[in-house]
């Protein structure tokens, strides 16, 4: 049996629910759960001072009701399934590791800052700084996959140096900004100064996009590569063409500011 | 056991272990995708002089190739896993990599994997990349066409080798009508591969030869030309050709069904004897025995 926690009490301030993740509440009644300490601004509450807890810890939770100043859930998740039927807050999965986190409505800004591996689904909309590098660190996503179905606001990817990051709708500015490696894919249209200070990794997009002018033209072609990747989207619920499957790309290589060795792949039908 | 006019020897044919990976290549027309193939497969007919045996196994649609578009599927064999290894990194570093618009994939699920992609992206110069998607790591290598996209690592599972029949007939049309029947219904297996030119060999070998230096030599037992002279001739009377298929597998299984499937389509008026060849079931590991085979399809 799975955990169920059902939000009774809205928070006034954000919750920092980082202990709860389907690897931290493992073996745990309810009980046990309801009695764990998070931080409600800045008092110490318990889990069931905000949620109603069914079930015990088996590797699976579920939350429903307005997590949206909810932070920090599946943060450090090794393993398992968390599952938020509704929207949720801040911080999201912060430096996971394996597991899956579903999320039935929106999310907040950092969605799995310096990931390192698992997959987190958003099935509506984030925020700014999802798969990105907290302020001040090395390299933010560094494995794993983060698929947003909606739309996503700016800085997407943020000094990401693995892994897969995939926008349904539309990104915002700054996309992949200070990027290191790995892919990141927005199917919608994408803001300006994509990829500014890319090292190496590629930025796919299906709309035209505004080029810096530290990035250089290559060519058209047909990417294979986009064939495979795109059908493994498409099992994801990604809902992408035959022409853009199999479609030319323009390709512009950057950031020359950088190592220039990134790339920029533009549909182009 | 003599079915219809054709006597099928109580013999067996005497089959090696050896290690074997399926290459699924794919390009922009079945047509290039076939050029790849054929010429990845080109002088690997035999162990003995090629380091490896390798055939295509069969088409594939561009509904099941991994990015969608026509394929062919390879199978590759030799006699031990680095070998095997080697063999790959060659042949599809200069076979595959340098047909127009190809990308190469591996096509087994074993535990054992050797490095491809991971070694041939060297080529690339520094400016290949790699992207990992559904946990399988391909390469992108430029290339003058665009991109040449491999997987990193190709899979290898342990195989058999060596299958056979000897086709003996009347005269040379006929032997080889019912070479060309045989070979046509054993593609029809899955993991099978007949190495040699369409499938039939005229060269059989026996093991060693009067000259040192030599490890195989002609199998004069066979040769309609030396019956009078040879020291022991199994061309049967009234005989003036024969034919071998060689049938190399992932499994024995499926050397086995290739043979029998093989061994029906090639009784036909005209052929005198199908037996197989055999080195007194001293050396492989495996013996297929053609009467097991007819009683199986009974």
């Amino acid at each position: 049996m799975s955990l169920e926690l059902s939000m009774h009490t809205r928070p006034q301030v954000p919750l920092e629910a980082e202990l709860l993740g389907p690897d931290k509440t493992l073996g745990l009644d309810s009980k046990a759960v309801s009695g764990l300490q998070i931080q409600h601004g800045n008092e110490q509450v318990t889990v069931g001072d905000f949620f109603k807890v069914k079930g015990k810890g088996e590797g699976a939770i579920h939350l429903e009701g307005d997590l949206a100043r909810v932070k920090l859930l599946g943060s450090g998740m090794t393993t398992g399934k968390l599952h938020i039927h509704g929207d949720v807050g801040e911080h999201l999965g912060v430096g996971m590791s394996g597991g899956e986190i579903t999320v039935d409505g929106n999310a907040g800004d950092w969605v799995g800052p310096e990931m390192a591996g698992g997959r987190i689904v958003i099935k509506g909309n984030a925020k700014h700084l999802a798969g990105s590098a907290y302020r001040g660190s090395a390299a933010g996503m560094l494995g794993g996959e983060i698929f947003i179905h909606g739309h996503a606001k700016n800085e997407i990817g943020h000094g990401m140096r693995n892994g897969l990051i995939v926008i349904g709708g539309n990104a915002g500015d700054f996309t992949g900004v200070n990027m290191l490696a790995g892919t990141i894919v927005v199917l919608g249209e994408m803001g300006i100064r994509s990829g500014a200070g890319m090292k190496r990794g590629s930025i796919i997009t299906m709309n035209p996009a505004e080029m810096l002018p530290t990035f250089s033209y290559d060519c058209i072609y047909h990417p294979v590569y986009l064939r495979l990747l795109f059908r493994a989207l498409r099992t994801q619920g990604f809902n992408i063409s035959d022409a853009k499957l199999t479609g030319k790309y323009q390709r512009w290589s950057g950031d020359s500011v950088e190592l220039n060795k990134g790339e920029i792949l533009v549909f182009t039908p | 056991m003599k079915i219809k006019s054709t006597d099928i020897a109580d013999t067996f044919a005497e089959a090696f272990k050896m290690w074997a990976s399926r290459v699924v290549i794919t390009a922009e027309t079945r047509q290039w995708a076939m050029a790849a193939a054929r010429s990845m497969t080109g002088f690997a007919t035999s162990v003995i002089g090629c380091k490896c045996e390798a055939g295509i196994e069969r088409e594939l649609s561009a509904d099941v190739t991994p990015d969608q578009r026509p394929g062919v599927s390879v199978l590759i064999f030799a006699t031990d896993a680095e070998g095997l290894g080697k063999r790959l990194v060659e042949r599809i570093g200069q076979c595959v990599m340098t047909c127009p618009t190809t990308a190469c994939f591996n096509g087994l699920d074993a535990e054992r994997t050797v490095m491809v992609g991971g070694q041939l992206r060297y080529f690339g110069d520094g400016y290949q990349n790699s992207k990992q998607i559904q946990h399988r790591r391909y390469w992108r290598i430029p290339v003058m066409d665009g991109e040449f996209i491999v997987d990193e690592s190709f899979a290898l599972q342990p195989a058999v080798g060596g299958g056979n029949i000897l086709i003996i007939g009347r005269d040379l049309k006929t032997t080889l009508r019912a070479a060309n029947a045989s070979t046509k219904a054993m593609r029809e297996i899955a993991g099978v591969i007949l190495p040699f030119p369409d499938g039939v060999v005229r060269s059989g070998s026996k093991v060693g030869s009067k000259y040192k230096t030599l490890i195989a030599s002609t199998n004069d037992a066979y040769c309609p030309t030396l019956r009078g002279i040879a020291p022991e001739s199994n061309v049967v009377d009234g005989a003036n050709c024969v034919l071998e298929i060689v049938i190399d597998g992932l499994d024995v299984d499926a050397v086995s069904r290739a043979m029998q499937a093989g061994l029906h389509a090639a009784i036909k008026p005209g052929i005198k004897q199908i037996t197989a060849g055999n080195y007194g079931g001293n050396l492989g590991q495996f013996k297929i025995q053609l009467k097991d085979l007819l009683e199986e399809a009974a």
